[in-house]
């Protein structure tokens, strides 16, 4: 099979961000040698496709593992920090890998379980899923009279399905308006949660940086810059159960999650 | 360069978003548009030979950036070879039977990239964390990845 090697080699070294980097030592597999030797390799990964390289400072791959149809998993080798990358197919051979430590083989694990295109296509579906029936849910809290809030207070929903709010209109720092008496109106626009005396929702927790990762999230483009962070104040009843209802679903979901993590499954 | 051949082999014989015979020309001199299977599988495009008895496959570049993906005519649309700045006629060319059929695959492809599945799930993320205060990826455990940060900004 033909694969543009020019085109991904291009596409390993080229400036988008890594997705986790980091030396691993790769076991090498010689059929006609008794005995298992590593070698120290620079892995980068990038979306879907773990390459690794001579050098951390080699200006082209080494070679490239495909990321989909795998298993991570930790392997019982005679190195300490070892896993190792499975494939589906009984006859494919497994990748080895050793980590540097605990911390390391842990981050790296996450990272390859995690990397495939099919995962991502699973999570984002879910999201789309739990955006519409939030939408659902907010639009028939929604029907029901609301106690007022305070005025000026900005807020934004995205659900074009939303009864007008007797709210003034704003406009926001990004051009975008959102309210108006006449209707709602859809889309990507954002407005800054101000105060207006009521107390905001706690912050959200700070960006944990993992020892083992220089990666770098860059923003999306395509979403604005200006765009922050604004979590619905929860002064309806209404709001206080929808907050409940989906924090059973989410305890659930997680426990089921992390009983699959245990099992090494993606 | 190595890489995994047999697990490639192995996917492109998946389940494909979307495959059909179309007429298409490879980046190389002199290379006319013939008859191929092309099988979007993931973020891989591959395409079989389908006159001869033994199947031949040849993916295209694993990964491209919406900027190498145009739609140049009416029914046709290219693929541009990532790296290779100095000559800009090295692309896959596809000549569809309809400009329906080419909208199809342009659209098919755009949504193919990782990049596209990494922004909408930033988007979907934002969206639903702005709806309910709450932070749908903390549910798998991957609330705190680097590649799913919203930039500076978030907090």
């Amino acid at each position: 099979m033909k694969l543009n090697e020019r085109s991904v080699a291009h596409y390993a070294t080229c400036d988008s961000p890594a997705d986790h980097t980091g030396f691993l030592r790769k076991r090498v597999e010689r059929h006609h040698h008794h005995g298992t030797s590593y070698q120290r390799r620079w892995f980068v990964l990038k979306g879907n496709l773990l390459f690794y390289f001579e050098e951390r400072e080699s200006r082209e791959p080494m070679g490239l593992v495909v990321l989909e149809g795998c298993t991570v998993e930790l392997c019982e080798a005679a190195e300490e920090f070892a896993f190792a990358i499975r494939f589906d197919d009984a006859g494919a051979r497994a990748y080895v890998l050793v980590a540097d430590g605990q911390a390391a083989m842990e981050a790296w694990v996450k990272a390859l379980s995690r990397a495939s295109f099919d995962y991502m296509r699973l999570v984002v579906r879910e999201l789309e899923k739990q955006l519409e029936e939030a939408c659902k849910s907010l639009a028939a809290c929604r029907k029901s009279p609301r106690r007022s809030s305070s005025s000026g207070r900005k807020r934004h929903l995205s659900n074009p399905a939303l009864q007008p709010l007797q709210e003034k209109p704003t406009t926001l720092e990004n051009g975008y308006s959102t309210w108006s008496s006449g209707g709602c109106v859809a889309g990507g626009a954002t407005s800054p949660d101000h105060d207006g005396g009521q107390t905001k929702p706690p912050p959200l927790p700070p960006r944990r940086r993992s020892a083992a990762s220089s990666a770098i999230g860059s923003p999306a483009p395509g979403l604005s810059p200006a765009m922050l962070e604004s979590p619905v104040p929860p002064e309806t009843v209404c709001f206080s159960k929808l907050h409940n209802w989906y924090g059973q679903e989410i305890a659930v979901l997680r426990r089921e999650w992390q009983e699959r993590q245990k099992r090494g499954h993606p | 360069m190595r890489y995994n051949e047999r697990e490639l082999l192995s996917l492109a014989r998946q389940p494909a978003e979307k495959a059909a015979e179309i007429r298409m020309s490879v980046p190389k001199k002199g290379s006319v548009l013939k008859k191929r299977l092309v099988k979007l599988v993931v973020n891989f495009l591959f395409y079989f030979r389908t006159d001869e008895a033994e199947v031949g496959i040849g993916p295209l570049a694993g990964v491209w950036e919406q900027q190498q993906l145009c739609q140049d005519l009416p029914g046709a649309f290219s693929l541009s070879l990532a790296g290779f700045i100095e000559e800009p006629e090295r692309k896959y060319c596809f000549e569809c039977a309809t400009e329906e059929q080419c909208q199809e695959w342009v659209e098919a492809l755009r949504r193919a990239s990782y990049e596209f599945l990494r922004r909408s799930l930033i988007f979907y993320r934002n969206e639903i964390q702005k709806m309910t205060g709450k932070d749908p990826l903390e549910q798998y455990g991957i609330s705190e990845e680097a590649r799913f940060q919203l930039g500076a900004h978030r907090q």
